[in-house]
């Protein structure tokens, strides 16, 4: 077993889904962290100044949001999917609703469609109002094959 | 495009590094313009440690993926009208044909096809070095002038 998915299974054995985002650099760089919140697991983006597209609103950036949405799709997975592992989009559509604010921004995602081989997902993000979305997104993901 | 005046990308020139240099994040994940013409774009991002989304393959997040190409395709939208104005991504589909590899520089080629009165549509396509070996493809569609504001005091007359 390679250490990445060990380090998935130990998060998800000691409960802490913190752990999974900590095993990816770009949710790092990104300031990203997976949360397990009363409504179930949350995806949480700290704001800072380089997420922004156009300071002159200021407005995030769609590809930062777009990253989110996708990043909170995939640690979702990472913590629910039966095999460990890291799983690969196949595809992934955004769909922007508001402009996002320099503020945090949450996103939670639904696993549609677990097959054995591909899991649909659709990831809602939102900032001060859970009414008030500010993009969803719809994607396939190739999951994880199980070595026997 | 079905615009009159002379679009931005056909203009732009050496000046072609301003349609990122106002985009704090385009900045921070390290992408350049590396070519525009008009209505197209081209912007090239080096792979970077801290931008993957595998740790044991190196592969770069799909995020940095869809990343790149929103602002491809953004600059795309830029380069096909007259004058710098906001822009706001409105969808975005990305389908990702194969992994990015570990130490190699992404590039997406974007190409707005279609300018209506408020909409921009784009289509793009991310790759290391061969157009032909993609990396994924997008479509995507944008508002044109999402806000008034004037671009900053600092670009030049000509593209206002």
């Amino acid at each position: 077993m390679s250490s990445i998915e060990e380090q998935l299974l130990a998060a998800r054995a000691s409960g802490n889904p913190a752990a999974i985002s900590d095993a990816i650099p770009f949710a790092g760089f990104m300031g990203f962290t997976l949360t397990q919140g009363a409504q179930g697991l949350v995806g949480a983006l700290a704001y800072d100044e380089k997420l922004i597209g156009n300071p002159r609103l200021p407005a995030l950036h769609g590809g930062s949001i777009g990253a989110f949405l996708e990043m909170t799709a995939l640690a979702h997975l990472m913590w629910e999917i039966e095999v460990p592992g890291i799983p690969r989009t196949i595809n992934i559509t955004v769909e922007y609703l508001r402009s996002g604010k320099p503020e945090n921004t949450f996103a939670s995602a639904v696993i549609t469609k677990h097959g054995r081989r591909v899991a649909n997902v659709s990831v809602t993000a939102w900032q001060s109002d859970p009414a008030k979305p500010i993009a969803t997104a719809h994607g396939h993901f190739l999951l994880p094959e199980a070595k026997d | 495009m079905t615009e009159t005046e002379t679009p931005l990308g056909a203009i732009i020139g050496e000046n072609k590094h301003l349609l990122l240099s106002y985009t704090p994040f385009a900045q921070a994940v390290g992408m350049e313009v590396e070519a525009v013409e008009a209505g197209k774009a081209t912007l090239k991002l080096a792979w970077r440690a801290d931008l993957v989304g595998n740790p044991e393959t190196g592969v770069l997040h799909g995020g940095v993926i869809t990343t790149l190409m929103d602002n491809a395709c953004g600059v795309a939208v830029m380069a096909a009208m007259p004058r710098l104005v906001a822009i706001a991504t409105l969808d975005l589909r990305i389908d990702y044909l194969k992994p990015a590899s570990r130490g190699l520089a992404v590039r997406a080629f974007c190409h707005c096809y279609k300018l209506t009165r408020s909409i921009a549509f784009v289509r793009g396509i991310a790759y290391h070095e061969d157009m032909d070996d993609p990396i994924a493809h997008c479509a995507a569609s944008f508002m044109r002038s999402a806000n008034r504001k004037p671009p900053p005091a600092e670009v030049p007359e000509a593209l206002r």
